[in-house]
């Protein structure tokens, strides 16, 4: 009984209480109830994330607490299923929890469209606590085989969410982010199949344990990368994700670039850096840094050509992941880093970059979604003047985009200088001219919608009927988009906040 | 050849042609239909490597497969969902532009 | 690669050029056959895990090892999977209606206080399926509670158990007589039961044993069981509303009243005559359907 006051218990209760929730919003009638609990719900996850996050760096600098397991159903890895989290994790969940508390908040002003008598809040929920409650168990999971099983909650469930509206684009692009999506898990599970040949365990520590640079190790790691590359959307294998991303409802479109694909990269992140590190070789992670940079600079060009602000943002997604695959070259400055497991200068400024990028994206796309819901259209093009009818999401838009570009005072671009310290220090200077200019180009993309959008077609011509508002928009949902870019420029000036975080449960 | 080389060399092989009908198919069923094909290949080495000589297979594996069917089912049943809709909805625009 | 799906037959417009196919079959050949020469290579290193299986056997409730494993030793992965499948069922509901319960635009209303299975009488059956089934559907049905019965010893459980109650709820809607509705009541809690079984169970066990999914030992195999029952049954109805769902699909052109979002989630005629115009079904429900 004892252990039940133990905090770790909090460990299944993040997975629990999504599920809950999900059971309930199945089974509840009126759609009033369904978002109110979902309120609840997303209220008493934050409560808990944060509790676990001050316990786990309270207790952070013992030996005996590195990092925290939780053996389910008692029986104890190999035979049972272990969770088990570090800093990295747990400020992933925090993230989760955070995000999800705003979107929640969003998506209850959301889908109550006033012209519409259909209710798509039915599917909605269920499916929006499912996806969360995969999320959630993906970070916590100690497991391989468990992660597969969290794999493919999310990629249902977030496929689902995209083809919330029905339409055909909406429709096509879910089908084809679901094909990727199986075909990705299939590789992964594959991978599972050779490393459980080769090493008898399906546990994550315990293979860190006994992993050794043999040809299936390396054949493993090379099947999760291709697998987990695809769920990420690295160039080239990234052509799914704009018109997934921006055919999808606002919120959807937020919690999968902030997140979903953070999981997938979460993974490769653990997998090449922590367990089966000695399998990971240098020209390996050189090659994921290249990929990278292509990724920054094609997904930077891309945005600049679209015409629509979703997709603009979507693209926008594609060129910021380059930057995340930065950490892999970078990593391992000597050879003596290669056994330190998941920590380094280089794990801290991916992670802090994770979660400013989180923070911007989900911002930028609820400002998107706030001007497609006034204007009926986001056509970059045809939003002449937009300053002057919706001050507040421009203002939220911009301040998003200043933490893409890299701007002081916001977190991005404290993650940037942290990137770019750490490349300089491994005297690898060409990163940090990718860096560079990648956040130009991203000024040149971001600039263009605020130039258009502070512009007005001339000073005395009246604006074109069919680019008027047509509808008012809830100031709370402005609010919440506003709350998410105030949140980078927050972190921009508190970074010891999560720094001190990603150290904790490093092997002493 | 042993047994269980030509076992791996099936599944495999399976992995493989499945993973060209999805890249290579036309038809929406046939990509479906070729990772179903993908998925089989995998749970053919996962049973294959149950093989215990001295005692009963190993269970673990088969409780793998079993999951792994099941969302295999699941992921089918998406797919076509999703593509019966799409063809539904372009049968609808293309009587509508008639 | 991935363009707009292709559903005609024998196009081959959209297909890949000849050499890029040769090209990505020769690097998936070469990349398959380096697999094959890993694995072959390298020695199936015998895990200690079934030994251990083995030896905790008798503390797990159960005789079949891999009932063992399924719901006691990796139970969560079980829970996540029926997850899975009550993911892919949400997404195959049909949208509801604000202001009411009824959507006139649905045959038979989207009432969530219709019943989940309902016989229509007027409906041209298959006399000769039907007569079969009178025999066979109480058959299967035993048979499926003796596969959920002995998986505790024998190869069985839950899934197979769940499958085939799916086969017998398939034959009824395919003998013409019988029609689902799954936006009933019953339907929403059959599809959750066993998620909601499994959390009550998991809760409950860490009251006393102090860990979540933590069986105690005399309680092991009713528990077992209990989960394996409601399993049995969400599997079934997850899996009779996908072949409902994906089995009633209108294929031709829906009715000129269209709302003013079409979307392709508010049509889902009666199953019955799918061939049929469904004009005459949609304006027959409306005539009927009462003002709220």
């Amino acid at each position: 009984m004892d252990s039940l006051l133990n905090l770790d218990i909090l460990l299944p209760t993040l997975v629990g209480l999504p599920l809950i929730a999900a059971i309930l919003t199945t089974l509840l009638k009126s759609h009033g109830l369904r978002a109110s609990i979902s309120i609840a719900m997303a209220l008493i996850q934050f409560m808990i994330a944060a509790a676990l996050l001050s316990w786990l760096s309270g207790s952070g600098t013992s030996l005996e607490t590195q990092y925290q397991r939780y053996s389910l159903a008692g029986w104890g890895a190999p035979l049972g299923i272990d969770l088990a989290i570090d800093g990295f994790a747990a400020l992933m969940l925090m993230l989760t929890a955070a995000l999800t508390l705003v979107l929640t908040v969003y998506s209850r002003y959301y889908f109550f469209e006033p012209h519409s008598r259909l209710d798509k809040t039915v599917r909605f929920w269920p499916l929006w606590w499912l996806l969360i409650m995969g999320i959630n168990a993906l970070f916590l999971s100690g497991d391989i085989f468990n992660i597969y099983v969290t794999l493919e909650i999310i990629g249902l469930a977030a496929v689902s969410l995209v083809a919330l509206d029905g339409s055909r684009a909406a429709l096509t692009a879910a089908l084809r982010y679901l094909l990727v999506g199986l075909l990705g898990s299939l590789c992964y599970l594959l991978a599972v199949a050779l490393l459980y040949r080769a090493y008898g365990t399906l546990d994550l520590a315990q293979l860190s344990a006994i992993a050794e640079p043999t040809a299936i190790t390396w054949a493993a790691l090379i099947l999760i990368t291709t697998g987990l590359l695809l769920k990420t959307a690295l160039v080239p294998l990234h052509f799914w994700l704009p018109l997934a991303h921006g055919s999808a409802p606002a919120p959807v479109s937020a919690i999968l670039s902030a997140l979903v694909v953070k999981t997938s990269f979460y993974l490769l992140a653990r997998f090449w850096l922590d367990t089966l590190a000695p399998a990971a070789t240098d020209s390996g992670l050189l090659m994921l840094g290249i990929l990278g940079a292509a990724a920054i600079f094609w997904g930077s060009i891309q945005a600049l050509r679209a015409t629509r602000l979703k997709l603009m943002v979507a693209y926008s997604t594609v060129a910021q992941l380059g930057y995340l695959f930065l950490l892999f070259p970078l990593a391992f400055p000597d050879e003596d880093a290669r056994g330190a497991g998941l920590s380094g200068p280089a794990v801290s400024a991916v992670v802090y970059f994770i979660v400013a990028h989180a923070c911007a994206k989900a911002a930028m796309f609820l400002a998107a979604g706030n001007i497609m819901r006034t204007f009926g259209h986001d056509e970059i093009a045809r939003l002449h003047g937009l300053a002057k009818y919706m001050p507040l999401s421009l203002f939220t838009f911009a301040i998003a985009g200043a933490s893409l570009i890299g701007l002081p005072p916001s977190a991005g671009f404290l993650s940037k200088w942290l990137l770019l310290n750490v490349a300089i220090d491994a005297a690898q200077w060409w990163w940090a001219i990718v860096i560079l200019m990648g956040g130009l180009m991203a000024a040149t993309y971001v600039f263009r919608v605020l130039n258009i959008a502070f512009s007005s077609v001339e000073e005395k011509a009246p604006i074109e009927p069919k680019n008027l508002p047509i509808t008012k928009l809830p100031t709370i949902m402005s609010l919440c988009a506003f709350l998410l870019a105030m949140l980078t420029v927050v972190l921009g000036f508190n970074a010891e906040l999560i720094l001190d975080l990603v150290t904790v449960g490093d092997d002493v | 050849m042993t047994q269980d080389s030509l076992y791996i060399i099936a599944s495999v092989g399976l992995f493989g042609i499945g993973l060209y009908g999805v890249i290579a198919a036309p038809h929406i069923l046939r990509k479906i239909l070729a990772i179903n094909i993908m998925s089989v290949g995998v749970f053919m080495l996962l049973v294959t490597s149950a093989k215990n000589v001295n005692s009963t297979p190993d269970p673990v594996l088969h409780a793998m497969v079993l999951t792994g069917i099941v969302v295999a089912i699941a992921g089918t049943a998406l797919a076509l969902f999703l593509a019966g809709k799409i063809h539904a909805l372009s049968e609808a625009s293309d009587e509508d532009s008639h | 690669m991935f363009q707009a799906p292709d559903f005609k037959n024998n196009s081959y417009e959209n297909e890949l050029p000849f050499a890029t196919r040769v090209l990505c079959a020769i690097v998936i050949g070469a990349l398959g056959f380096g697999l094959i020469a890993a694995l072959i290579l390298t020695e199936n290193i015998s895990s200690s895990l079934p030994a251990m299986v083995q030896q905790k056997l008798t503390q797990s409730g159960v005789q079949n090892p891999v009932t063992a494993v399924l719901l006691n030793f990796r139970s969560y992965d079980t829970l996540l999977e029926i997850g899975v499948l009550l993911t892919v069922a949400v997404a195959m509901l049909p949208n509801a209606n604000f202001n009411s319960d009824i959507n006139p635009d649905m045959p038979g209303g989207n009432r969530s206080s219709s019943h989940l299975v309902s016989v229509v009488n007027s409906a041209a059956g298959n006399p000769p399926l039907e007569a079969f089934l009178r025999w066979l559907i109480p058959m299967i049905i035993v048979m499926a509670g003796y596969m959920l019965w002995t998986g505790t010893a024998l190869p069985g459980g839950a899934f197979q158990s769940g499958a085939l109650l799916a086969g017998a709820g398939v034959l009824a809607q395919l003998s013409g007589r019988i029609q689902f509705c799954f936006t009933s009541t019953t339907a929403k809690l059959l599809l959750t039961i066993s998620l909601i079984t499994f959390v009550m169970v998991a809760i409950g066990v860490a009251t006393t044993t102090g860990v979540v999914l933590q069986y105690p030992l005399e309680l092991a195999a009713p528990l077992i069981l209990l989960v394996e029952s409601a399993a049995t049954l969400s599997i079934a109805a997850i899996l009779l509303l996908s072949y409902n769902t994906l089995a009633t699909q209108v294929f031709e052109s829906p009715s000129e009243h269209s709302t003013f979002e079409h979307s392709a989630f508010d049509n889902q005629p009666s199953d019955v005559t799918e061939t049929s115009a469904p004009n005459e079904t949609l304006q027959s429900q409306t005539a009927e359907d009462p003002k709220s």
